[in-house]
């Protein structure tokens, strides 16, 4: 009998998580999976945080716990908890009430409920993308029904950030656009711009009334300080002005497969922000109606309790210190073996990941050859990395 | 007042103040930060380029009504009154009125944290052993297109989500495809359809003289359907109305869609709860697999496993052969990454430990036929209360024929608004109430108001 469905053509792998889809196939006992950035310890298992434990314990021995639908903009606690922790618990727009926050399905979901918003309600469909930027975001922007353009960011000469192309891209750029921003760790990259280039990046962008559209994957992750990781953020909200913000907790709470993050909109005013809320409960209602609980109620309780918290932020503080230390191992050691070429940018580059500078063919002769996975970009997890493994990926 | 002179080129260094609040400021309006000074030195107004946006770049948004089903809660929230009732939502209720999590799910919860396993992110089809048990449960185990894998099945956001997905995938690969649903159908179904940019129509479904189904109809607007149209049919336990077809009529039905090579399209919220039997509930799905039909069926464990709030199901793709199934299942994934990019773990894994489970499996099986159960008795007790209340001599019958967590009073909006503003009973517009929502104890209130609203409200 023939398909109705005869003509759908096989899709390809994505190109990120097909790379650990790869790794898995492999059979070789020195295979290393430098590809998804997901935190592995020094002994290269995946981790779960303590305090994640103890918060999980507490939400199943919970006698009066229940499973009941949470509101379409999910749990009240956990979003005013987020806006706080990425805004600042004294910031004045959380203060007044201008913050919608929504709780969505980590970060991809919090972008993708974001640029559904700006599609259905905002006078400019467009939204300029660093050059290069996490290959989910072309996508996500796309089908959320914008157009996507993008603006120079990385300098493959420096292995560092091209602020001169950035500013004139930004500035070019039509009136009311939106801009894509990491706020800290650039992901493929780790090439972050300086506090000072941030600042002139914030006045260029109000100057030009361009829209902010953050990304925050990271925070925490990258310094090791939340709030030094949320500075970016925090001086465009401080000029009074609108942003976007989404927050992802699969990294810096280790919640990767409970699918936890929120997005928060800076308003003008209370009411602004009511009326957006509002809003965004159609956008989420006939894409999945409410968001998962269980990843929420971890991070709610976490961020709610003094010790919980202080707790975390050690954890944290200990995950970001072990890949800041791959980096330098990794410098020390591609170095210390004669290495040509500067391989300073492996430390000046913060977060997770490092782009090698390798291209296509030899991501995929890394591959063939010693079983060394990463994206075919470059770019490596520095998670993936352990101080064993080093020396074999330096050789 | 800063006298600072903005230039129309760049922004100053200061720190930008937000305008003085309470400033009412109309579209469009900018104001001048120089206030207009009276006397010799009055400064001329400067029109100036702001720096800032002054007015939200979303001030003309308007707000948004609530959700018709799921703000029914909210008001019921709102709402101090000690009568008050909550028949809006289908989340189960024990007879004491409190939310239920199944005794199977708590000992699922603690076995996981027992195991302690990691958070990793599922793949984007989501957890395997869940896609494996899930279409077992909902084919039989020993199906033979299980064997045959023909059958594509990717974890998705409870039923919503998985519908989602689906209505993605015919977007995609069907551009044109009219999706035909139930009138009425459970409400959101239209929403989805139209933020996937998916046509639909209705097919006449509800028949309000006899509070029936109305099959002439039925049939006659689906085989007028173009061919090749995608028609959602309910599993079981039909949502607002509770009015099912007989298995004699799905063959029928099954008829019709056959000839017209139509794609049935099965949305199965109720696996379990309707009967009270998790295979009686599959049969109509199985009758159309057996037929050897592709289809499309949505799961959702909201309700039978009370996993609610974990937002725990999946789409299911039963395709002619097993190449074209994992296409598909390859497209679907393309569809779910720029979404959510994988799904929640949590809910996945009780499913597996529950369902997966010959013991807990069991288990679960009793405690569904309880709470079908306490819904048929309900459902008996208002009967019978209508019945003895109501002096006019109305059959109220058609009570005990609908099937399921809901039923559809015949109550029309404005009876439904006086059953909340004067009996605080809290349901949705269409005449739905939630029988889970309902207990013994409260059945004469209800009636009482049924009758009072029925009779004195035009």
């Amino acid at each position: 009998m023939e398909s109705v469905f005869g003509s759908i053509a096989q899709a390809p792998e994505d190109p990120i998580l097909g790379v650990t889809v790869a790794f898995n196939k492999d059979t070789s006992p020195v295979k290393l999976n430098l590809g998804v950035g997901a935190y592995r310890t020094e002994e290269g298992k995946p981790l779960v945080l303590n305090v994640v434990k103890k918060a999980e314990q507490l939400l199943i021995n919970d006698p009066a716990r229940k499973k009941e639908y949470l509101p379409i903009v999910g749990l009240a606690d956990f979003n005013k908890s987020s806006a706080k922790l990425i805004l600042g618990s004294d910031s004045p727009a959380v203060l007044e009430n201008r913050v919608a926050t929504v709780q969505c399905l980590s970060g991809t979901g919090s972008l993708r409920v974001g640029s559904e918003f700006l599609a259905r309600h905002y006078h400019q469909r467009v939204i300029y993308v660093p050059l290069p930027t996490w290959g989910n975001h072309l996508k996500v922007s796309h089908f959320g029904g914008l157009e996507v353009k993008s603006y120079r960011y990385y300098d493959p000469t420096t292995r560092g950030l091209n602020f001169q192309g950035l500013l004139e891209d930004l500035n070019s750029a039509p009136s009311g656009a939106i801009v894509l921003l990491h706020a800290c760790a650039h992901n493929p990259t780790g090439v972050d711009p300086t506090l000072t280039q941030w600042e002139e990046i914030r006045k260029l962008m109000r100057s030009k009334v361009l829209l902010p559209f953050f990304d925050s994957a990271y925070q925490g992750f990258a310094s090791g300080s939340l709030d030094a990781d949320a500075q970016s953020v925090r001086i465009f909200v401080a000029d009074g002005g609108e942003c976007f913000v989404a927050q992802s907790y699969a990294k810096n709470m280790g919640l990767y497969g409970e699918r936890v993050g929120a997005l928060s909109i800076v308003c003008k005013t209370a009411d602004v922000a009511s009326r957006v809320e509002s809003q965004l409960k159609l956008v989420i209602r006939p894409m999945y109606s409410n968001p998962p609980i269980h990843g929420a109620s971890i991070v709610a309780t976490i961020l709610k309790d003094p010790d919980m918290y202080h707790e975390w932020t050690v954890e944290l503080k200990a995950m970001a210190d072990r890949i800041i230390s791959m980096r330098k191992q990794l410098f020390d050691a591609l170095t210390a073996r004669g290495t040509p070429g500067d391989w300073s940018h492996i430390i000046k580059q913060i977060g997770m990941f490092t782009f090698t500078g390798l291209n296509a063919e030899q991501v995929s002769f890394m591959t063939r050859e010693y079983h060394i996975y990463m994206t075919s970009d470059g770019r490596i997890s520095m998670a993936g990395l352990s101080s064993r493994k080093v020396q074999d990926f330096v050789l | 007042m800063a006298s600072a002179i903005v230039s129309l080129s760049s922004v100053s260094s200061i720190s930008l103040q937000p305008h003085a609040k309470g400033s009412k400021n109309g579209i469009g309006n900018v104001s001048s930060p120089f206030p207009k000074s009276k006397g010799k030195h009055a400064l001329t107004k400067v029109k100036c380029m702001v720096a800032t946006v002054k007015v939200s770049r979303f001030e003309g948004i308007t707000m948004a009504p609530p959700d018709p089903i799921l703000g029914v809660s909210e008001a019921f929230k709102a709402s101090t009154n000690e009568k008050k009732l909550n028949l809006g939502v289908g989340a189960y209720r024990t007879e004491e009125l409190q939310p239920y999590v199944l005794n199977v799910v708590k000992k699922a919860e603690n076995l996981i944290l027992e195991r302690g396993e990691n958070k990793e992110y599922l793949p984007i089809e989501g957890l395997a052993a869940f896609n494996k048990v899930t279409a077992e449960l909902l084919f039989g185990a020993d199906n033979p297109v299980l064997k045959q894998q023909r059958l594509s099945t990717v974890q998705g956001l409870s039923g919503t989500g998985s519908l989602r997905l689906a209505a993605a995938l015919i977007q995609r690969y069907f551009p044109g495809s009219k999706v035909l649903i139930s009138s009425p159908t459970w409400g959101n179904h239209k929403n989805i359809f139209n933020d996937a940019g998916v046509p639909w129509s209705e097919y006449r479904y509800y028949d309000p003289k006899t509070v029936g189904l109305d099959f002439e109809g039925m049939i006659a607007d689906i085989k007028a359907a173009p061919e090749g149209s995608f028609i959602l049919l309910h599993g079981c336990a039909h949502n607002p109305t509770g009015i099912d077809p007989t298995p004699e009529q799905w063959e029928i039905i099954a008829d019709v869609i056959q000839e017209k090579n139509h794609i049935p399209f099965f949305d199965v919220a109720y696996q379990g709860f309707a009967s009270g039997n998790l295979d009686a509930d599959a049969s109509s799905v199985r009758l159309f697999a057996a037929r050897g039909l592709e289809l499309i069926v949505a799961q959702s464990y909201s309700k039978n496993l009370g996993l609610y709030a974990e937002r725990i199901g999946a789409i299911n793709v039963l395709c002619s052969s097993s190449d074209t199934a994992a296409r598909v299942k390859s497209q679907l994934k393309r569809i779910a990454r720029p979404m959510y990019s994988n799904p929640p773990v949590h809910g996945a894994r009780i499913v597996v430990n529950v369902v997966g489970n010959p013991n807990l499996f069991n288990e679960w099986k009793e405690e569904m036929e309880m709470m079908a159960g306490r819904i048929k008795s309900v459902r008996q007790k208002l009967h019978d209360s209508l019945t003895a209340n109501d002096k006019s001599g109305k059959d109220w019958s058609f009570i005990l024929k609908q099937i399921g967590m809901f039923s559809y009073t015949g109550l029309s909006k404005t009876q439904s608004d006086s059953m909340t503003n004067k009996w605080h009973v809290y349901m949705t517009k269409d005449g739905r109430i939630s029988l889970a929502g309902l207990s013994a104890a409260k059945c004469e209130y209800l009636a009482d108001a049924i009758i009072d609203s029925f009779y004195n409200v035009s």
